[in-house]
């Protein structure tokens, strides 16, 4: 029997906010332990939670660049369990009155794209860090993270392969990034995945018993959990077994995945309204002040440079890769004037530098204005492709304007014709051998030519004007 | 009825109270009274009526998002049962 698998994907992604989102302590990472705690992090008796007006900014920026629609009132719960990492016995989140329902996003997979929906958006508290000893049975806690901003966004069940759930992710990730909301870093946990997993007979409209799968700490680790799990079903099913509604954890180094111990697992949260924190009220003004403040997003950005600039697919989806890219080409291309040549400079050169050099895009020793104006410089002949990727060079290990070098190392293009005729007449009474070879149909002997009148102007001739000027003289007229 | 003892003894379970056969019984028979009132009061027609959640609607108590000093390690840990120097010390709880 052929199955399909359905998949609904839950990610936790942490806010960048300054402060947690009920008390004034930094969220840096990377503090030594516990240094970021104050009694309410702490969960100490008799202290109230403030909830932190940029959450909520930040959590209705994602809610609204993915279509959803935003409660005007939504109210905080308490989820109720044990566990050392979690100070109050109960996070602070949200339950049957979440921030925002009801939203989508369009992935550029396949033909025809396929979107997702999105079931709701809503905010909570991140809990603590516990770190295992190794040799002896305890645990150290650190609660520099409990209280940290996190939104959970929930999709409906509507992927049907691996690959539409990673897909599905990028895009999330890549909206979060763009909106500087979130810093994206899985390693760091900062955006986190859990997995529902189920197969169905083909063309079954009812689901079948799902599986949760967690601890995915990447793209590509996703892609794998659920490969595996799908593979595992379908093993459970063809050998007439069923599949039991439980939590899996994802074992990166086995590439399989294993059930969670069923204690951890009783999902009775005992939720109920908080009495601490009053519900949050977003009104229409807000949400249009937050509206106003929305940048461009990846795939519309995508469309417009395609459209503007005229360049391929392959090269938008490169250069928006990330803001500071695009804002880097735009500013390029926009110098130039050469949407094209300011794409393969941007893609090639820089990208590949700043990957070599291990800097950031932000960081780039070579200005957006300075590289407009290397590839007008190109553009105008004033010097060639190839003195242009020297002058680069230095341009990246100097970070001087490209006028600077050019001058610096009395790079002009020789690009008076009478005076490359002059040079090609000589190069051609110097080597009437290979003029014979060439008139005789050995085409190849052209390259040996251009070499020639290369070296007699050091490299500085025009490629262009030295090849028009060689073809004339050579057939003779 | 409107709770077994069944079901407090698993609440009591989630609510890591350790409760004897004397306090099941006890326990349920409360716990039904309390239930049976809120019975009484939905008796009320309250179809045109917001569930209330909060004493205070619709007011905003929001924080500026700006950093303010966190404890001072020691005062962190003062209360622990065990710590070492740095961070809580609890029982191992994962396999």
């Amino acid at each position: 029997m052929e199955y399909e698998p359905v998949i609904g994907l839950e990610v936790h992604a942490q806010l960048k906010t300054n402060t947690k989102i009920f008390c004034g302590c930094s969220t840096a990472f990377g503090a030594p332990p516990n240094t970021h705690t104050c009694p309410v992090c702490l969960g100490m008796p008799g202290v109230l939670p403030v909830l932190n007006r940029t959450v909520v900014e930040y959590a209705v920026k994602m809610a609204l660049a993915t279509h959803c629609t935003i409660n005007h009132v939504s109210e905080w719960a308490r989820k109720n369990y044990f566990y050392p990492d979690l100070p109050k016995g109960y996070q602070i989140s949200q339950y049957d009155r979440p921030l925002a329902e009801r939203g989508y996003v369009d992935l550029d997979i396949n033909e025809e794209g396929k979107r997702v929906n999105i079931t709701r958006i809503h905010m909570e508290e991140d809990a603590g860090k516990l770190i295992h000893d190794e040799s002896a049975p305890v645990s150290y806690v650190d609660l520099n993270r409990a209280g940290v901003p996190l939104i959970e966004i929930v999709s409906e069940p509507d992927m049907r392969s691996p690959e539409e759930g990673a897909a599905y992710l990028r895009r999330l990730h890549e909206i979060l990034v763009y909106l500087e909301i979130c810093d994206g870093n899985m390693e760091e946990g900062n955006f986190r995945c859990d997995a529902n997993v189920s197969l169905r007979p083909k063309g079954e409209p009812a689901f079948g018993t799902r599986t949760e799968l967690k601890n995915m700490n990447s793209f590509r680790n996703v892609q794998r959990a659920l490969e595996y799990e799908i593979r595992r079903q379908q093993y459970v099913l063809e050998s007439g077994g069923t599949v039991i509604q439980e939590t899996r954890l994802w074992d990166d180094a086995r590439g399989t995945t294993l059930p969670m111990r069923g204690k951890e697992e009783a999902h009775d949260y005992r939720y109920f309204p908080d009495p601490d924190l009053v519900p949050v009220t977003v009104a229409d003004e807000w949400i249009d002040e937050i509206r106003r403040t929305l940048p461009e997003l990846p795939r519309e950005k995508r469309e417009r440079f395609i459209r503007e600039y005229e360049i391929p697919a392959y090269d938008a989806g490169v250069l928006t890769a990330s803001r500071a890219i695009a804002d880097y080409y735009e500013q390029v291309a926009t110098r130039c004037g050469k949407p094209k040549a300011a794409s393969n400079w941007v893609m090639g050169d820089i990208l590949g530098h700043i990957k070599e050099d291990k800097v950031e895009m932000e960081d780039c020793p070579i200005t957006a204005a300075d590289l407009g104006n290397l590839v007008r410089l190109i553009d105008d002949g004033t010097i060639s492709g190839k003195m242009a990727k020297d002058v680069f060079e230095e341009m990246w290990s100097s970070g001087e304007k490209p006028e600077t070098v050019i001058k610096k190392r009395g790079l002009v293009q020789i690009t008076d014709a009478g005076a490359l005729e002059a040079v090609v007449d000589e190069v051609i009474a110097a080597n009437p051998a290979q003029v014979e070879q060439f008139r005789g149909g050995k085409e190849k002997v052209f390259g040996f030519f251009v070499g020639q009148v290369m070296k007699k102007t050091k490299g500085q001739a025009s490629p262009g004007l030295v090849n028009e000027i060689l073809k004339r003289k050579l057939s003779g007229s | 009825m409107k709770i077994t003892k069944d079901q407090v003894s698993h609440v009591a379970d989630l609510a890591r109270l350790t409760i004897n056969e004397q306090e099941q019984e006890l326990f349920t028979k409360q716990l039904n009274d309390i239930l049976m009132y809120m019975d009484m009061l939905n008796s009320v027609d309250t179809t045109n009526v917001e569930p209330m959640t909060h004493a205070m609607e619709g007011t905003e108590a929001f924080r500026e998002d700006v950093v303010r000093s966190s404890l001072p390690l020691d005062a962190v840990l003062a209360n622990a049962p065990d710590d070492d120097g740095a961070s809580f010390k609890v029982p191992k709880i994962i396999e």
